[in-house]
């Protein structure tokens, strides 16, 4: 059976792209590397909150596929950036503009917070994640597949409850997953999770995003796992981007290895340069 | 070795019975130590009858039909007056948990009403309604429908609003965000004020019965003070105790079947 469901996963996955990226030459874009993902460009956007002026003006274009991290110290407006882009809170000025044709169940948002219905079974809750699609015929394959990708296909008929945190947030993953996104947003994902199963999160993460080809935008304050997982980041400093770093790492990346430590000891000291000097 | 191998087996097999009848211990002790008060005098039978007296002079009833009648004009009353405010007060709750409009219009009136002590109104309904049913049914409703009300309220109310938000971002209707959010979400108070209720309920009834009936167990109870009938006085209490057990009892298994995903319902 588990078998059968794996070959279904990684059978209908293959489809899903192809048929993508069939899309994708008809529009003219066959010159383009072959991703899922979507492309972001965002313009002078503001958000304020009361009086308090939060991000002052971004700009930023994020390519298809990219793993950009955003860091930076709480209050900066890092997780204001990725509501707006989530369309969690509207626009003051500016503009957030995908690639044509966005569902909303090409853009989902993963939260420190797991944030499963403790009422609802592993199964339903993942099926939640399909939005419009929740009621054909094919949502419970298509649960099943996504707890089969993050390693929970056998707490299907489990209540949250009895899950423990890491597991939980495997949950929320793949009810994030399981509507095959474009851009996948990410809040702390891991910020409530102990250092071990944070670890093993990252590799998750980075497992996910490389077989899917999403556009991941992970918000965190953990700058060792911007590091880890991200193809660029995005400091963030009283509402505009202060710095864009590029991390030339190859994949994967070995954690503790000496060019990881240098690149986080130049963004540490970068970030602590201003919190010196307010 | 056969006998090792069985061991483990009977146990799992004794356990739950027992499991099943140490509830029942101390009321049985006390029926024990209340019996032999009476046989041996310690309590004389004007003060309190003895338990066999109780259980005869509740046969009696029984082969005469009285008791069986009684039993169900309670109970009948107690339902429908549970129905009536029980309802309306669910509706009250959702509608003021849901929507501003409605709280910011009612909440306020309904409090002030809550803090009457809707016994106080015993001398109002009986002129409004005489000692017919409907003076039943409209003390029970009504003291009935504030543990249901706030209760519901409250439980809307305190709702994870994380959850709900998560419900929007994965495009529930605002009819699955009830149904699947804000009511499951909802329910563990919502039963907390069932079971409230389910004592005021038989409270009320008692009450009601005693001042204002021609039939029922209260009335049972009071015909048979005239007539210095003390078993069938202690009988009705016996009943009274025994009947809110039993919805006490539906209550909980309600709320474990419909609560399984709650921590404190797993075994």
């Amino acid at each position: 059976m588990q078998e059968a469901l794996r070959f279904l996963a990684s059978d209908a996955e293959t489809v899903d792209c192809a048929d993508f990226i069939e899309q994708a030459r008809q529009v003219g874009r066959g010159s383009e590397a072959p991703s899922c993902g979507l492309s972001l460009i965002i313009r002078g956007l503001r958000k304020s909150f009361g009086d308090n002026e939060v991000l002052r003006g971004i700009d930023l274009h994020i390519p298809a596929g990219q793993f950009v991290a955003i860091v930076g110290r709480s209050g900066c407006g890092k997780s204001t950036l990725l509501r707006l882009i989530a369309g969690l809170e509207t626009i003051d000025a500016g503009t957030i503009s995908f690639g044509a044709e966005t569902r909303p169940e090409d853009i989902r948002v993963m939260f420190q917070e797991p944030r499963l219905l403790p009422w609802a079974r592993v199964l339903s809750n993942v099926e939640v994640g399909l939005g419009r699609d929740r009621a054909s015929s094919d949502a419970q394959i298509r649960a099943e597949k996504a707890l089969i990708e993050v390693g929970l296909d056998d707490k299907r008929g489990q209540w949250p409850a009895v899950l423990s945190g890491g597991q939980k947030q495997r949950v929320a993953l793949a009810r994030a997953l399981v509507s095959r996104p474009r851009v996948l947003a990410f809040d702390e994902p891991l910020g409530a999770l102990d250092a071990l199963t944070r670890i093993s999160m990252q590799r998750l993460l980075e497992r996910v995003w490389d077989d899917q080809a999403f556009t991941a935008i992970l918000v965190t304050h953990d700058v060792s796992e911007a590091i880890a997982l991200a193809d660029r980041i995005l400091v963030i400093e009283d509402g505009r981007v202060a710095h864009d770093v590029a991390v030339d790492i190859p994949r994967p990346r070995e954690r503790g290895s000496a060019d990881l430590a240098a690149l986080e000891g130049s963004i540490l000291r970068q970030l602590l340069k201003t919190a010196d000097n307010p | 070795m056969s006998l090792i191998e069985s061991l483990p087996r009977v146990r799992s097999l004794r356990w739950p019975r027992a499991d099943g009848l140490i509830p029942w211990i101390v009321p049985l002790t006390i029926v024990l130590i209340w019996q032999i008060a009476c046989v041996t005098g310690f309590v004389s039978a004007r003060v309190l009858p003895a338990p066999s007296d109780v259980a005869l002079a509740g046969w009696k009833l029984l082969l005469s039909g009285e008791l069986a009648r009684n039993i169900w004009v309670s109970f009948w009353r107690a339902s429908v007056g549970f129905l009536i405010g029980g309802s309306i007060g669910f509706a009250f709750g959702l509608a003021n948990g849901l929507s501003q409009l409605s709280s910011k219009l009612t909440d306020t009136t309904l409090q002030m009403v809550r803090n009457i002590p809707h016994l106080a109104l015993i001398p109002l309904v009986i002129l409004w309604f005489g000692i017919d049913e409907s003076a039943k049914l409209f003390l029970v409703a009504l003291g009935v429908f504030f543990p249901i009300y706030l209760n519901t309220l409250h439980g809307i109310r305190t709702v994870d609003p994380q959850l709900i938000e998560m419900g929007r971002i994965y495009g529930m209707t605002d009819g699955e965000l009830f149904r699947r959010v804000i009511f499951p979400g909802a329910l563990p108070s919502i039963f907390v004020g069932l079971r409230f209720a389910l004592g005021i309920m038989w409270l009320t009834l008692i009450v009601a019965e005693t001042i204002a009936a021609s039939s029922g167990l209260g009335y049972m109870a009071m015909q048979a003070r005239e007539f210095m009938l003390i078993d069938v006085v202690v009988l009705s209490i016996l009943i009274y105790a025994l009947l809110g057990k039993l919805a006490d009892s539906a209550s909980r298994a309600l709320e474990r079947l419909t609560l399984s995903w709650h921590p404190a319902f797993q075994k």
